[in-house]
């Protein structure tokens, strides 16, 4: 099975994010680079189903320069190659899905893994959008996904429980947690990814629109909620919280 | 220009909060925009749920029917409302960012060719919104450009809309739906069985953490307190990734967002993720034994303690002061 696997760079999510005083950014001086946590799932998802089943696992993602590091970090981790798609500004949800929609058309994959979301921009967009463009089957926020020749069945983390779907292939699978606890990275596995093949195009070159319908005017910080005061013992809280919060 | 269709979730019949918020967050932009706002109910038969959403202070609602609507399905869902959305010419598609919400929207977003915005918590007069992005640490201003514009809010941030004595008519539709082009299958769906309230809907939340330390305590330990607060349970991301407790308890950046009267974390550090979930509820009770914990950070009341013995003390209060 060909699985494509896109992938997004984003902030340690560790990291103590503070606004630029212009509003225009986030300060990235001291901000570790990593993969999006989810596509890490993702990237963890599609090795395990070509050990069962061979194939191959191939990396896209669509960014600035430095990009090339998480894709590198995915290649060491056991995909086969990858492709950076090349692009220095700004994208909506719908530009980046029409973007993997291209290529997902020259590659022909068999599914498409990825994170339900980035936890930079928070959206939940990219994985659905695709789907619609391709015209596919999607499969969000996965925790169990089980093939039987080109049948794949996935189950879902919805509120209140557990769904389960099916579909034919090909198709977009969003990953959540619980799905599988991605794999540390080699070192052989970090020596063999510097030889792997890491394709580059310019984002301008794919005949794609490219203009965002969605733009990021400003940020600001959230309003801060003050700290409150410690309480000695259980018998004071219990009486705090009914005599002056009056919450129970 | 100017009007606005929501999406009205029912669950068997009847309208979680969340829906009745995202009503409310409907008729607030239709205000704004000047338009008018209808409730969409989806299904094979929901006729009599939107003469029911119709009593919330729309102006009409509309009841979409098609046999391929029976149980939730991205696709037929998306087909369906975008063909609804191109007959009626309206100009914002709003849904709460529940599951359904997440899932559905961006694909509608999709198919319209149509921005989208998640999970907003504020609109603006001059038509813009408010959304958090990095965990809840960067508010960002966002302007949707297009005639269509696709919109998720988060439940937390508006009010539920209110029944009044007089109901708005309901149009029935049927869908136009291409059941050839439709290629997924609702297979089952597993409730977790609960009578505790739901997350979502709960005046009081105790949620607890990895210092729980295991499944089993959640079960010996929490969840008394959680029954005797008559509370819903929640857990951070770190109880949820050790398999203490299902992914549907996760409050957090990538779990469910609330805002309860009162929310009490047990074992939990306050890690950023978590926070992003959990800070705007009005009280916030921390119940940890170290006393650096960032979660002190934005509690109001914050105890320093084992929370082994802290929990069953703390239902025998509880348990006082309800028979006092």
């Amino acid at each position: 099975m060909k699985i494509l696997v896109p992938v997004k760079r984003v902030p340690d999510p560790a990291t103590t994010i503070r606004v630029l005083p212009d509003g225009l950014g986030i300060a990235t001086d001291n901000v570790k680079w990593v993969i999006n946590p989810f596509d890490e799932i993702a990237i963890e998802e599609a090795l395990r189903i070509k050990e069962k089943q061979s194939g191959e696992v191939v990396l896209v993602a669509v960014g600035q320069q430095a990009w090339q590091e998480q894709l590198r970090t995915g290649l060491a981790m056991g995909a086969d190659r990858a492709i950076f798609i090349r692009n220095d500004t700004a994208l909506d949800s719908l530009a980046i899905a029409r973007i993997l929609a291209k290529v997902a058309t020259d590659e022909r994959p068999d599914l498409i893994i990825m994170g339900k979301q980035a936890i930079d921009d928070d959206a939940n967009q990219v994985g659905q959008m695709l789907a619609e463009t391709l015209g596919w089957p999607q499969a969000t926020f996965a925790s169990k996904v089980e093939f039987a020749e080109r049948k794949c069945t996935v189950v879902r983390e919805v509120d209140g429980g557990l769904e389960t779907i099916a579909f034919q292939l090909p198709a977009v699978i969003t990953t959540d947690l619980r799905l599988n606890e991605p794999r540390y990275a080699s070192l052989p596995g970090i020596m063999k990814a510097r030889k792997k093949e890491l394709k580059e195009i310019a984002a301008d070159s794919l005949g794609v629109n490219l203009a965002p319908k969605l733009k990021v005017k400003t940020l600001a910080a959230p309003p801060k909620r003050q700290s409150g005061r410690k309480v000695g013992s259980v018998a004071e809280l219990v009486a705090v919280l009914h005599t002056e919060a009056k919450v129970i | 220009m100017g009007d606005v269709l929501v999406l009205a979730e029912q669950q068997e019949g009847r309208f979680p909060k969340t829906t009745l918020v995202a009503v409310h967050a409907g008729l607030e932009l239709a205000a704004k925009r000047g338009g008018k706002c209808t409730a969409v109910v989806l299904g094979e038969n929901p006729d009599a749920a939107a003469g029911e959403i119709a009593k919330y202070g729309v102006a009409k609602a509309i009841a979409l029917s098609h046999a391929a609507l029976k149980n939730y399905l991205a696709d037929a869902y998306a087909h369906a409302l975008a063909a609804l959305v191109k007959k009626t010419g309206t100009e914002f598609v709003l849904a709460t960012a529940t599951a359904v919400g997440k899932d559905l929207m961006p694909r509608l977003a999709a198919r319209l060719d149509a921005p989208m915005a998640s999970e907003i918590t504020a609109i603006n007069d001059d038509g813009t919104f408010i959304r958090p992005t990095y965990a809840g640490n960067a508010m960002a201003t966002v302007e949707l450009d297009g005639p269509v514009k696709v919109l998720t809010v988060r439940g937390t941030a508006f009010d539920a809309a209110k029944a009044g004595d007089a109901a708005a008519p309901v149009e029935k539709v049927a869908a136009e739906l291409d059941a050839s082009a439709l290629k997924m299958e609702f297979v089952s769906f597993n409730a977790t069985k609960s009578d505790r309230p739901q997350l979502t809907e709960a005046r009081i939340v105790v949620s607890g953490g990895r210092g729980l330390k295991s499944g089993d305590n959640f079960k010996t330990v929490l969840e008394p307190l959680v029954d005797e607060m008559g509370a819903a349970m929640g857990a951070s991301r770190a109880a949820v990734d050790a398999g203490f407790v299902p992914n549907d308890l996760q409050v957090g950046q990538t779990g469910k967002v609330v805002a309860p009267e009162l929310y009490v974390a047990v074992g939990i550090s306050g890690a950023i993720q978590h926070l992003a979930g959990m800070k705007d509820s009005k009280i916030i009770v921390a119940i940890n034994k170290d006393e650096e914990a960032p979660i002190f950070s934005v509690s109001d009341f914050g105890l320093v303690a084992d929370l082994f013995k802290a929990v069953p003390e703390m239902v025998e209060e509880v348990k006082k002061l309800k028979h006092a």
